[in-house]
């Protein structure tokens, strides 16, 4: 089977190849590369940029994560209802999702110039100096985030959207006639039934936090002072940048144990919890 | 039995398609300011004079500072050498998933999904080393390797020939057809709109690739459309802000026109892949 040995090759391998690695010290010219246990891990944990882009992405997650569902909810509410120029709404909503982030992230980085940028620009006429949104560490992240949030919306919208459509109309003319009113019946009926949905979302959510760095090399490369950069962001730094391949493996183990947590918290917690059947 | 509708409630949905409008304003705006940046000389990029001057200045400035038509051409390469290996490769998979009960068929499959979590761009670091082993850096066919077997092609094709009705398989064996056969006359015919779905999120999602095409290419032959761009608009590059607005519409032109002309099709396959 070809596709058998491609992903034995590409996933596989080097899911368990990056263990072994992270297990060795870094070649050098007088010293070939030998087993060190866990120093490398043992490295890690003494590294204060570890801890912080862990933090970083923790904080991403949690910025970006339930703001674009709720999002995402409230888009697929509307244009779920028939409202002059639905398709044109709709796609107002989609187009961000199918730009590449290489592209989102350079429109963007205009808009967080400071003052040339347009964020400034807007903010002069009303008497505001300029900010340097990037360049200021208690401001790049809330940033990064804002575009995320753009980016990412109405890709989730979509999946609300087609799930709503699943919801029969009965169920809302039913609680219409028990004079129920529309939170009510959003909250009691439509949110638990739209809960498989959040999960999918949710898990694509926080894979892509971990996975989406593309924005990084545009808008921050990690900067000021790492204040920006995440995990995957830091990797690549590490083993393309410094050339600390094994060091990097350690920190790809750790990427992969939050991934395979989460796999497992998938399977055995919260499936339990959304499938009424 | 329609209930007329009372004032409050005409005002409520009226409010509502107004912030349903607003939103999307605000939505689409940035991609608009993109376009009037493009469109428009450097010194009108923060100066919204609805008279300025409209030029293609700044389309002819990026494409002489980057080959563009060339990162284009290896995009193209790229995806559609990706597209075809994953559906070649993904439908023979499937195919022996879905209809064949093989020694540890479970343990297999459960090994297939886990790149749906572990996708290859969280290993950079050891398929580089791969690619460097078999000396495949900087070729086109490097970019596109790890992600020609894809666990969400084989899962989402396996759903497909799974719901298939037996009766059918049954039938083309009578009239003569070999396994091959039977996949290709009844199997691969009937999962049609999955094909459609599946072909287009994998599109998007490899002229949208960054980070991977980034750390293996190194020269303007392989290249991407994403890379140059990321290249091209670095900071430290000093390229005027409207020519940078140019680039990227330029990069993001092909899918983006594709998306508006077929965008049922596209929120529809989403919404495809998506369910299942």
């Amino acid at each position: 089977m070809p596709a058998a040995i491609l992903l034995i090759a590409f996933t596989h391998y080097p899911t368990v190849a990056t263990v072994i690695d992270s297990l060795f010290s870094k070649a050098t010219a007088i010293r070939p590369s030998r087993f060190v246990g866990v120093l490398n891990y043992q490295r890690m944990l003494d590294d204060p940029i570890f801890w912080k882009v862990l933090a970083n992405n923790a904080w991403f997650a949690l910025g970006t994560i339930p703001t674009s569902i709720a999002l995402a909810i409230l888009m697929a509410l509307f244009v779920n209802r028939s409202i002059p120029g639905r398709s044109l709404v709709r796609m107002a909503y989609f187009t961000p999702t199918v730009l590449p982030m290489i592209a989102v992230a350079n429109i963007w980085l205009f808009f967080y110039t400071p003052d040339i940028g347009l964020i400034d620009q807007i903010a002069s006429w009303f008497g505001f100096s300029g900010h340097n949104w990037l360049g200021d560490p208690s401001t790049v992240l809330p940033a990064i985030m804002v575009m995320t949030i753009w980016k990412e919306a109405g890709f989730f919208m979509i999946f609300y959207l087609a799930a709503m459509q699943n919801i029969p109309p009965e169920l809302e003319e039913a609680s219409q006639l028990e004079g129920a009113t529309r939170w009510y019946y959003f909250r009691r009926v439509m949110f638990p039934l739209l809960m498989p949905t959040t999960l999918f979302v949710l898990v694509n959510a926080v894979l892509n936090s971990f996975k989406l760095v593309d924005h990084l090399f545009v808008l921050t490369k990690g900067g000021p002072d790492n204040a920006s950069n995440l995990l995957l962001y830091y990797i690549f730094e590490t083993a393309f940048s410094y050339f600390e391949t094994h060091f990097a493996a350690a920190l790809t183990v750790v990427l992969l144990i939050l991934l395979g947590v989460m796999a497992l918290l998938q399977f055995f917690v919260l499936d339990k919890r959304v499938h009424y059947r | 039995m329609k209930r007329s509708r009372s004032i409050s409630e005409v005002f409520q949905s009226s409010l509502e398609t107004g912030a349903a409008w607003l939103l999307a304003v605000l939505w689409i705006s940035p991609l608009v300011y993109a376009f009037w940046a493009a469109f428009h000389p450097g010194e009108y990029a923060v100066n919204f004079n609805l008279l300025a001057p409209l030029t293609l200045d700044n389309f002819r400035e990026a494409l002489s500072q980057a080959p563009f038509p060339r990162y284009a051409l290896n995009t193209f390469i790229l995806v559609s050498t990706i597209l075809i290996a994953q559906l070649v490769l993904c439908t023979l998979a499937a195919y022996a998933f879905a209809r064949y009960q093989f020694r540890g068929h479970k343990i297999a499959f459960a090994l297939v999904l886990v790149q749906l979590m572990i996708t290859p761009e969280i290993l950079i670091v050891e398929n580089y080393s791969t690619l460097a082993r078999f000396s495949m850096v900087d070729t086109i066919l490097g970019i596109g390797l790890p992600y020609m077997a894809s666990a969400f092609g084989i899962f989402l094709l396996r759903q497909a020939f799974k719901s298939t009705p037996k009766e059918l398989e049954e039938a083309a064996r009578l009239e003569g057809c070999g396994s091959m056969g039977v996949l290709w006359r009844v199997y691969v015919p009937l999962a049609r709109p999955t094909y459609l779905a599946y072909a287009l999120v994998s599109i998007s999602h490899h002229w949208n690739n960054f980070l991977w095409p980034l750390i293996v290419t190194n020269s303007v032959e392989t290249r991407p459309l994403t890379v140059g761009l990321g290249i091209f608009g670095a900071p430290e590059s000093g390229v005027n802000w409207s020519v940078i607005s140019a680039a990227t519409l330029l990069s993001v032109a092909p899918l983006l026109v594709a998306f508006l002309l077929f965008q049922r099709q596209f929120v529809q396959s989403f919404m495809y892949a998506g369910i299942k």
